[in-house]
């Protein structure tokens, strides 16, 4: 068992999420940094779906009944176990009675613990995660919560040190694929859109990064008709400033997309604290 | 049918009203085609995603539009009937915006043949379109911080029940014991876009 001491600002489940459920209306959820959370899971054996803790802001601590490997990755910060200072994606041995307590990170805002044999709460149609929008899941942790850790019979063995991951731009450039809305936009929209730069509004969650920035001048009024909803979308609102849809985004929408970051940039969209600034190409 | 890319591993088709987005959602399901991971369809668009990995979606692009479209679909099943106690908070607002008695209300609520046009809002919240004009009202000006499971409701040209408890500000005629949203079921909603749904007037 894992024993949440404090969860920091904001700490849940995430595994993959729940695709496939989109036309029943069910987020996709799941890891905001997909490749974090993936890299995590790698570095402790685990297959990929098996759950993690995504911490938000760090600021998190557990202690672990039973010895077990961990791996911390995405925003980088210092996890001390035992008060020992260790660094951010390489796994690390805690002992039974453990406590691993995370700083805060110094770039970034979503990291990921992993646990060699994974979380092992129940799921909810297919997936550990928790949805903050639709409620689907483990309520987000809070002091006193205990996590069951998954079986480690016939896991990979522990083969890297530690991984290489690149520093994370103090203002990413997130790339985009025009559409498919493009077209309800002014000719100057993307223009816009690509010199920006967009500063992130505090009002940021799992579900989407707010912006605040040049506002995008539609072509076209009225109502588009709700319409289905990929991650990454860039959804403009009728103010105009663009929101990032990131895991928790709803499965259908109203507002037109101007673009969809790519696969690759979603990730980075992720990582995106309230404050920094951020530019699309 | 025009086919947008929705990013690196989306396409959203447009299919120029809701019956043929119904229709082709039955195709593209019905295909089997590698790699998809969702079917989404909305108002007069079909969102397909799919793992980029295993499915070329460029090529995935010109084959959609050419499915051949099956002539009726989940239509053709019975309609998912939904017992509703008519004692709402909003069923005397909404007949004095109609224009019309309580009763009267009641009567074209539950006289009307329902189709799921698309899901969304909540899991298992169903737009439902086919509501009688005379009831096509507007959402309340306020809405309320929390709507009981079960209550049921309308707005504009929809009707729906809501799934679970949550927010909402939809006009609430009645509510409903029938269960809407049951995640340890399989599927966990009654409701899928193109379904058939009647309400029949139970008593309380």
């Amino acid at each position: 068992m894992i024993e949440v001491v404090r969860p920091g600002p904001l700490a849940t489940v995430q595994d993959l999420g729940r695709p496939g459920l989109a036309h029943l209306g069910v987020p996709g959820s799941g890891a905001a940094d997909v490749r974090a959370f993936r890299l995590a899971n790698r570095l402790v054996g685990n297959p990929e779906e098996r759950a993690a803790i995504e911490v938000t802001f760090g600021g998190a601590a557990f202690r672990f009944d039973q010895a077990a490997w961990i791996a911390v990755t995405g925003a980088p910060l210092t996890v001390r176990i035992g008060g020992r200072p260790h660094g951010p994606n390489a796994p690390c041995h805690v002992p039974a009675g453990g406590l691993v307590e995370l700083g805060a990170p110094s770039s970034g805002l979503r990291s990921y613990v992993a646990v060699r044999g994974g979380v092992a709460v129940e799921p909810v149609l297919g997936s550990r995660s928790t949805d903050l929008l639709s409620g689907l899941g483990p309520a987000p942790l809070s002091p006193g919560d205990r996590l069951p850790i998954g079986p480690v019979t016939g896991l990979a063995d522990l083969l890297v040190d530690v991984a290489p991951v690149a520093p994370l731009p103090e203002v990413p450039t997130l790339r985009i694929v025009p559409g498919p809305r493009d077209d309800w936009f002014a000719a100057e929209a993307l223009g816009k859109l690509t010199s920006g730069p967009y500063e992130v509004s505090g009002e940021s969650n799992r579900v989407g990064v707010r912006l605040q920035g040049p506002p995008l001048p539609r072509a076209r009024e009225g109502e588009l008709g709700s319409e289905g909803m990929v991650t990454g979308a860039i959804q403009v609102p009728p103010n105009g400033l663009p929101i990032l849809f990131l895991a928790d985004h709803p499965a259908t929408g109203g507002y037109p997309v101007i673009a969809v970051l790519t696969a690759a940039s979603i990730p980075q969209a992720a990582q995106l604290r309230p404050g920094q600034h951020v530019r699309f190409r | 049918m025009k086919v947008h890319r929705a990013g690196e591993a989306g396409l959203l088709v447009e299919t120029g009203d809701l019956a043929t987005a119904h229709r082709l959602d039955a195709a593209i399901r019905a295909a089997g085609l590698a790699g998809i991971v969702d079917v989404v369809p909305g108002e007069h668009t079909v969102l397909v995603t799919a793992d980029p990995a295993v499915c070329d979606l460029g090529r995935l692009a010109t084959r959609l539009p050419e499915l051949p479209l099956p002539d009726a679909t989940a239509a053709a099943a019975d309609p998912v009937e939904i017992p509703v106690v008519y004692d709402g908070a909003d069923l005397a607002e909404v007949a004095e915006i109609a224009g019309l008695t309580p009763e009267e209300v009641v009567r074209r609520h539950s006289a009307a043949e329902y189709t799921v046009a698309y899901l969304g809002f909540s899991p298992g919240f169903g737009y439902l379109t086919g509501l009688d004009e005379a009831l096509h009202v507007p959402r309340r000006e306020s809405p309320r911080t929390a709507v009981p499971a079960g209550a049921v409701a309308i707005a504009g040209p929809y009707a729906a029940v809501y799934p679970s408890r949550s927010p909402g500000g939809w006009r609430l005629l009645g509510r409903t014991s029938a269960t809407m949203w049951d995640v340890t079921r399989d599927p966990p909603s009654p409701l899928r876009p193109g379904a058939r749904v009647r309400f029949t007037v139970a008593a309380p």
